[in-house]
């Protein structure tokens, strides 16, 4: 007798739909980092300098990346890759914490890192696949005047911690919260989040995926060839990108 | 028995003369070597006492050493970060957790030769059993302490731990992490019970013989053992009880150690060969450890050369080579399914491992664990001399610290984001390394000085079973039922 599989009873990739989502168009982007910069003033990333970053510790929640094909001279850049926090549906940094310090939120269906739970044993970055996690290695300094523009909505982060992309979880909230006081829903665009405010060139645009009207629904429609990033591993990422359209 | 007799001839050119028979098979065992009870007493106390000018230089040294690398340096690595160790992104992991998996590793030997010897009756373990246990417990102390400088807010530790709190916050059980400190703790409490019951009366014989602040430190210790019928039964019990339970707690730490990479999604890692790998590993590392710490002992100790003698290094050499073959085996299984399984990163990883800039190292692993144990041990003449099975324990020692540093930094600097890709330079990871070596030695110099490092017990109770007999011309060894 064949075993009978139901196609649905199968948890695939696409049969998941997660709440708020991102993409990213790389053949807009033009790799001006205005984003990097963005997202490090509204999250009050530390000041990492030089020499700790050439050793690969900067903590940038969205870099850059930049690849090229070929050898000198036939050299050819590849579209740039903003790279940050898929937010996972089934992320793997989540179970291997032995603290519960990073954990999927139900509300906003996101990866959540909670800092002062956080003992930095640094598993869950060595479990992303993504490596976008950063550790506070040391109690960086934070040069004149920068230190006089945090952000009173996200907390200050110590040495021994680590952090990560949070999709602007403090934007979702206020403008949730303003929503409610109005007595109404949030409306697509309203609000959005830093990286993809300061884009130029509107590489990234942010929303929520659950909804088919929603521009970021929309634009995954028009161009119907997004990728997830290593999506073989069953992560459920809910960031898409897009690349030679 | 012939072909027991010939292999002493071999051995001893002195048992070329077959009427010294019965005085070769003396020399060459010690079941079969016994001295009055009293006189063994005697020389397991005047081990104790004796200690000459260059023990407490080495002393001086090592405590210098700990204070400086292990006190210091940690301390200054709480106070600024662990910016000053080397650890980055993508090798989040470093030499605090090679040095972890290695101390375990070393501990492994203790329970190996203590428990499973024990369990199988095996003869030869006499005299070495307490000093292999000793190993078992500083050696968990070391991995403790590496582990603990390897989080990012060691102050916090206890939040690992599950304690009653208001808020119900409590360890998440689904992370390997918490399994590996609950199997470390669970190692470490029972193996130290495990090593405390067999010196139970051997602490009762120490406080028979000593005088002053030992006297009562002995006697604290001996919790009132007089040697009743009542009290002996209970003793057996309590450590047949033990030897049996603590075997798979062996097994289970190092198999939960491995969970932590195995369990993880990295090339190179995930592979289900790693449990049973890295328990090989672990006790391939740690008999090594043993024979190094047996040759220290016999020696720097006063009358080491009676209770410790080439047979013994002959038995644990034989057991090393059985272990490198396996540990070969488990290795070639491990590198042979990953690179045929074709996965275009684990690919790179191998590539990585031979021929990045680190190859040095896999090629080294490969000759200190397989080709020196193999190409000396096989000799009996090697392998029962001391200085000879130091090397080699040494060197796999050497090679097996290697192994987990190509498995942890190296295996993490090559991951599926190739834009994150960077080598991992050690920072001060090399003092407080180096404080826990020295600390691990110090407790062990320390404790050779304070509790009868052989167990004088079993050896006489080895010893009374053991008899040599006449039958004709041919001397026989007889053996009386054992335990």
């Amino acid at each position: 007798m064949a075993i009978e599989l139901k196609v649905s009873e199968v948890k695939m990739g696409e049969a998941y739909v997660g709440k708020w989502g991102m993409v990213i168009d790389q053949d807009m982007c033009t790799g001006c980092q205005a984003c990097v910069a963005a997202c490090a003033m509204e999250n009050n990333i530390s000041f990492v300098g030089e020499t700790d970053s050439g050793y690969g510790r900067s903590m940038h929640w969205i870099r850059i990346e930049r690849f090229w094909e070929g050898s000198y001279p036939e050299v050819k850049m590849t579209p740039n890759q903003p790279m940050l926090c898929q937010q996972c549906g089934a992320a793997t940094c989540e179970p291997v914490c032995p603290a519960f310090a990073t954990v999927h939120s139900q509300a906003e269906q996101l990866n959540l890192q909670v800092y002062n739970r956080c003992v930095g044993t640094r598993y869950c970055a060595n479990n992303c696949p993504y490596q976008v996690r950063s550790f506070n290695w040391r109690d960086y300094k934070r040069p004149e005047p920068l230190s006089n523009q945090l952000n009173p909505d996200v907390t200050v982060r110590r040495r021994g911690v680590m952090e990560k992309c949070t999709f602007c979880i403090q934007r979702i909230h206020k403008a949730q919260d303003k929503a409610k006081s109005e007595g109404r829903e949030v409306v697509d665009g309203e609000f959005t989040t830093a990286c993809a405010q300061a884009c130029p060139a509107s590489a990234i645009t942010f929303g929520r995926v659950d909804n088919p009207d929603s521009l970021v629904s929309q634009l995954a429609r028009v161009h119907g060839h997004g990728v997830k990033h290593l999506e073989e591993l069953g992560t459920l990422p809910n960031v898409t990108y897009f690349k030679g359209g | 028995m012939a072909g027991y007799n010939k292999k002493a001839e071999t051995a001893h050119v002195k048992a070329e003369h077959n009427q010294h028979d019965e005085e070769h098979f003396r020399e060459k065992h010690l079941m079969l070597d016994p001295l009055p009870r009293g006189q063994m007493n005697d020389m397991v106390m005047e081990s104790m006492y004796t200690t000459s000018w260059k023990f407490w230089v080495v002393f001086a040294i090592l405590s210098v050493i700990v204070a400086w690398g292990l006190f210091y340096s940690w301390g200054r690595m709480i106070l600024e970060g662990l910016g000053i160790a080397g650890v980055n992104r993508p090798a989040y992991w470093g030499i605090f957790l090679v040095n972890t998996v290695f101390w375990i590793g070393i501990s492994h030997a203790g329970t190996f030769i203590s428990a499973i010897l024990r369990v199988f009756k095996a003869e030869f373990r006499r005299p070495f059993t307490r000093a292999a246990e000793l190993m078992t417990t500083f050696g968990l102390v070391q991995a403790g302490f590496s582990i603990f400088m390897h989080m990012g807010r060691v102050w916090v530790f206890y939040w690992l731990m599950p304690y009653p709190n208001e808020r119900m916050l409590w360890p998440n059980l689904h992370s390997p992490l918490t399994w590996d400190l609950l199997a470390i703790t669970t190692y470490l409490l029972s193996s130290t019970m495990y090593l405390f019951l067999p010196l139970i009366p051997d602490l009762a014989m120490a406080r028979d013989r000593s005088t002053g602040w030992r006297r009562i430190f002995y006697k604290t210790l001996a919790l009132g053992f007089r040697g009743t019928e009542g009290e002996w039964t209970h003793l057996r019990n309590a450590m047949s009880i033990f030897a049996f339970a603590i075997i798979p707690v062996m097994f289970s730490v190092h198999t939960i150690v491995s969970w932590d990479f195995a369990a993880a999604t990295r090339p190179g890692w995930n592979s289900s060969i790693f449990g049973p790998y890295f328990v090989v590993g672990a006790l391939h590392s740690g008999m090594g450890a043993v024979i190094m710490v047996l040759a220290v002992v016999r020696g720097t100790m006063k009358n080491m050369k009676y209770f410790i003698r080439p047979e013994h290094f002959d038995a644990i050499g034989k057991l090393m080579l059985i272990i490198s073959m396996t540990w070969a085996y488990f290795f070639f299984n491990d590198y042979m399914v990953q690179w045929y399984g074709g996965d275009k990163w684990t690919h790179m990883l191998l590539h990585f491992h031979e021929s990045g800039p680190m190859g040095w190292m896999w090629f080294a692993m490969l000759i200190f664990n397989i080709a020196i144990p193999w190409a000396v041990l096989w000799n009996q003449k090697w392998r029962s001399t001391p200085w000879i099975v130091f090397i080699v324990g040494l060197l796999i020692n050497v090679g097996m610290w290697f192994e987990r540093y190509i498995i942890i930094p190296i295996s993490l600097s090559i991951n599926r984001m190739p834009f994150t890709w960077r080598l991992y330079h050690p920072g001060v990871e090399i003092p407080l390394g180096i404080g826990t070596l020295a600390f691990f030695i110090l407790l062990y110099m320390a404790a050779s000085r304070l509790i009868p490092l052989i167990p004088v017990w079993e050896v006489e109770e080895g010893q009374m079973a053991h008899e040599l007999k006449k039958f004709g011309r041919e001397t026989v060894v007889t053996v009386s039922e054992l335990e």
